[in-house]
């Protein structure tokens, strides 16, 4: 029996070689080519549509290459299978998590390891001890007995994390994996793959917050349309050289803010609003043409506060005036009729008829704003409005009538963001806008939110990625246990003073 | 501190009346029932009687058992209307072969009757877990050609007379009491039908393949990934609905001393019913064997009240329909107010 611990540690645990995938005539992966060594932490870039999915999948035994093959430990296979991938050491965490949500947090932990050792009967209680034994191991909090369903999305990507560990991985997949998180929990996790890699574990990253990855990370490997581009250490990327890498061009993540006029009048004005156990004595005014942010860590409140301006809890006090005008009534479509819209933070459950065109999407929240005189829908003018928006948010899709689940998460987003212009809003408020975006998008998607305010709309992003909110927002809103503490405008508004006053 | 402590009482009574409750809602089924026979029996008292409760679960034999099999498909996510057809074809096959051709004797009758089931339920797998196809639209067009096969192929006629082997059991009680001069018989077919609610009872909750069921029906894709053999999982499940629809087949013709491809039919949507009110959620991942022995037995104990009432029948099945949206309503009310708690939950952790 070989000893693993002896093994030469320049063999690398997988390998991927001159992998090539075509969906239907279109390409997603040519000729790519990967090394994975035990004990590295190896970050995968690349935009959205680059075929980093796509390789994972093949990795993971999801999808079959049509060339090249896949070699663990020397052996080479032409594709894997999901189960045949779990017992080499392969586990994926995928952005989705994969979770069997009617399930308890400890069947899935323990599931997935049962498959692989071609179980045929199940016992709950012989499996328990070892999620017990992975989540004391890890030192969380999980509720083993909660089903998936209940838990909030951090602890959702926990229970993928153990469930991963639980069984001996030596390859862990993860996709997107600080999406979810605030910065502590990020840290947490970070501290958590610094101990699996001095277990011999190679990690692979997927992500697109660059910064945060880099700093747990040995090599980068960048994808960009199907096509290796670099594999280099870490510390030889600079960020910019990376998403010059990633996207071919360059990326301006400069605070770029316009001027706002003096005398810009005040779009909506918040006094003293309140919801019990949620946020108390939230006051804030928002001017036209000014993009304002609202940031504090996950349940801080922040959330909770966009929620109830659009009415989907009912705040116990406190007044919303909309261009002077009182909001009355709390429900969604008396926020909607007073000129509020809402791109909410799982915009794929939340924001979109995914199996429906990009133009049914873009016109959904609006119809009422189309008809003719005779009350029927204006034909002419609902194509002119879906033509006009999709060109000035450059949706990038063959044509109004590919399917939106066909779309990368930018353009899923432009296509959210398409939907609430065409109601013409008086405020937008978008949470998380750039969660699961690429760079490129990214730095589009800002650009728009730019230009829309500029047209005359109020704009609050809420989110906690702060070099976002520095690049765009012209003051910034921290909260803290559903409180307003500080407010950040001008020159005050960096990374630095933002993560400051959150984690305080 | 007092506050906490007052908490702390409280969260262990949620606790508690949570676990009555069950994870299905099957504490507040029990109740239904329970104050169904108690409502009943004060208004008729000749309700509360064992001949009364025999009868009962006489009648709640085969819907048991079709609702076993609708139990597992529900809760992979799928639906299945072919289950009656499946039953009249391989029941009514196995009796005109066993009195046209050669009575192979009971165990011989059932074992041609479970092939039968197999193979029809093997169809509809194959088309389901290969194409993946919808499963309510691939049984609703299967079960047509069942009936139509059998109808041209097997014949249509009504046979009075079942053959011997079968015959034999049609009068076989398990149970005879004598209770206020009346004599109750318990019929000797509750022994497989008790025995195949133990059976997927164990088979759901302590196999891997039961496991798979809960997982395709909670997400197909994540089951897929996790590395379930999910076509081979989604094949047995139909196979093994197609086997107990025979069963349940043979039990009505036994138990109905007599045959007609015409049985059963239109038996589904009351089924499905019970399986539903039972706490199956109808989108999959959700429901048990117990709710389902529940949801069966409170469908046959309003048909027997109404009877003794003397509402006509055409009421019970309004009586039925009304049960069911009490039942999906009651699970939508508790999900709606799970997640209102959820955020609450949340937001006092992030205050605390």
């Amino acid at each position: 029996m070989v000893q693993p611990e002896q093994a030469d540690a320049r063999q690398p645990v997988l390998a991927v070689r001159d992998i090539t995938k075509t969906y239907g005539g279109v390409r997603a992966l040519s000729d790519v080519s990967l090394e994975l060594m035990p004990g590295e932490v190896h970050c995968l870039a690349g935009e959205n549509g680059c075929g980093k999915s796509t390789l994972i999948k093949i990795i993971s035994g999801a999808e079959r290459p049509d060339r090249g093959e896949i070699v663990i430990d020397g052996v080479a296979h032409p594709a894997m299978d999901p189960a045949g991938a779990i017992r080499s050491g392969i586990q994926v965490i995928y952005q989705d998590f994969s979770l069997f949500p009617n399930l308890t947090v400890a069947e899935n932990i323990t599931l997935t390891s049962a498959v692989a050792d071609g179980k045929r009967l199940y016992s709950a209680a012989a499996l328990r001890p070892a999620a017990d034994r992975i989540v004391a191991e890890l030192g969380l909090d999980l509720d083993l007995d909660a089903d998936v369903e209940r838990l909030t999305v951090a602890d959702r990507q926990l229970t993928a994390i153990c469930r991963a560990l639980v069984h001996e991985a030596r390859v862990i997949i993860m996709d997107e994996p600080t999406t979810a998180l605030t910065h502590s929990e990020v840290a947490r996790l970070f501290a958590l793959v610094e101990r699996l890699r001095d277990r011999g574990v190679a990690l692979v990253f997927v992500s697109h917050k660059l910064d945060e990855v880099l700093e747990v990370s040995q090599r980068v490997t960048i994808l960009r349309s199907g096509r290796h581009v670099v594999t280099a250490a870490a510390g030889e990327l600079s960020p910019a050289a990376i998403a010059h890498h990633m996207t071919g061009r360059e990326i301006n993540e400069e605070r770029v803010v316009s001027a706002l006029p003096i005398d810009a009048p005040t779009v909506l004005d918040v006094r003293e609003l309140n919801l019990a156990g949620a946020f108390e004595d939230v006051t804030f005014s928002l001017r036209r043409g000014e993009i304002l942010g609202v940031t504090g860590l996950l349940g801080s409140g922040r959330t909770e506060i966009a929620e109830a301006l659009f009415g989907i809890t009912r705040p116990d006090s406190g007044t919303v005036h909309v261009d002077g005008a009182p909001l009355t009534g709390h429900r969604i479509e008396d926020a909607v009729r007073a000129g509020i819209g809402y791109v909410p933070e799982d915009r794929l459950t939340q924001g979109l008829f995914l199996e429906k065109s990009i133009a049914d999407n873009i016109i959904a929240g609006s119809l009422d704003r189309h008809r003719s005189r005779s009350r029927l829908l204006d034909r002419a003018r609902v194509r002119s409005t879906i033509q006009s928006l999709f060109e000035r948010l450059k949706v990038k899709a063959p044509n109004t009538r590919a399917v939106v689940r066909s779309l990368s998460g930018g353009n899923a987003q432009r296509v959210v963001i398409a939907k609430w212009l065409a109601t013409q809003p008086k405020v937008l408020m978008l949470n998380g806008p750039t969660v699961g975006v690429d760079v490129g998008s990214k730095a589009e998607i800002l650009e728009i939110l730019r230009n829309e305010a500029e047209r005359g709309m109020g704009v609050i992003v809420i989110s906690d990625d702060a070099p976002e909110l520095v690049s765009c927002c012209h003051r910034v809103l921290i909260v803290r246990r559903g409180r307003i503490v500080h407010e950040l405008a001008g020159d005050d508004v960096t990374v630095s003073r933002i993560q400051d006053r959150m984690a305080a | 501190m007092s506050t906490a402590t007052t908490t702390r009482n409280a969260e262990a009574a949620s606790d508690l009346l949570r676990r009555l409750r069950g994870p299905n809602n099957e504490g507040i089924l029990a109740l239904i029932l329970i104050g169904l026979v108690v409502v009943t029996s004060i208004a008729n008292p000749t309700f509360f009687s064992v001949p009364t409760m025999f009868a009962v679960l006489r009648n709640s034999i085969v819907p048991l058992i079709f609702a076993l099999g609708v139990l597992i498909v529900i809760i992979s996510g799928g639906i299945d209307v072919s289950f009656p057809a499946i039953a009249v074809f391989a029941a009514y096959s196995t009796v005109r072969a066993a009195g046209d051709i050669v009575d192979p004797g009971l165990v011989g009758a059932f074992a041609f009757a479970l092939a039968l089931g197999a193979l029809l339920g093997l169809l509809n797998g194959v088309v389901i877990a290969r194409f993946r196809l919808p499963t309510l639209i691939v049984t609703l067009g299967s079960q047509g050609i069942f009936v139509g096969v059998l109808l041209t192929y097997v014949g249509s006629r009504y046979v009075a007379e079942l053959p011997g082997s079968l015959a034999a059991l049609s009068k076989t009680n398990l149970l005879e009491v004598s209770s206020d001069g009346r004599n109750a018989f318990l019929h000797v077919m509750i022994v497989p039908a008790v025995l195949m609610c133990l059976f997927v009872s164990w088979l759901l909750r302590r196999t891997m393949f039961g496991r798979g069921v809960y997982a395709i029906g909670g997400d197909v894709e994540a089951a897929r990934r996790a590395g379930f053999p999910v076509v081979r999982i989604q094949l047995f499940i139909y196979v093994l609905v197609g086997m107990m629809a025979a069963t349940a087949g043979v039990i009505y013709m036994i138990m109905g001393r007599s045959a007609s491809p015409r049985d059963m039919a239109g038996s589904e949507l009351d089924i499905i019913a019970a399986v539903v009110l039972g706490g199956a959620s109808i989108f999959g991942g959700r429901g048990s064997v117990l709710g389902t022995v529940l949801g069966v037995l409170v469908i046959q104990v309003i048909g027997s009240s109404l009877i003794l009432a003397g509402v006509p029948s055409a009421w019970q099945r309004a009586a039925v329909g009304g049960l069911l949206l009490v039942g999906v309503g009651v699970q939508a009310v508790a999900a709606r107010r799970s997640a209102r708690h959820r955020r609450v939950v949340r937001t006092e952790e992030a205050v605390a």
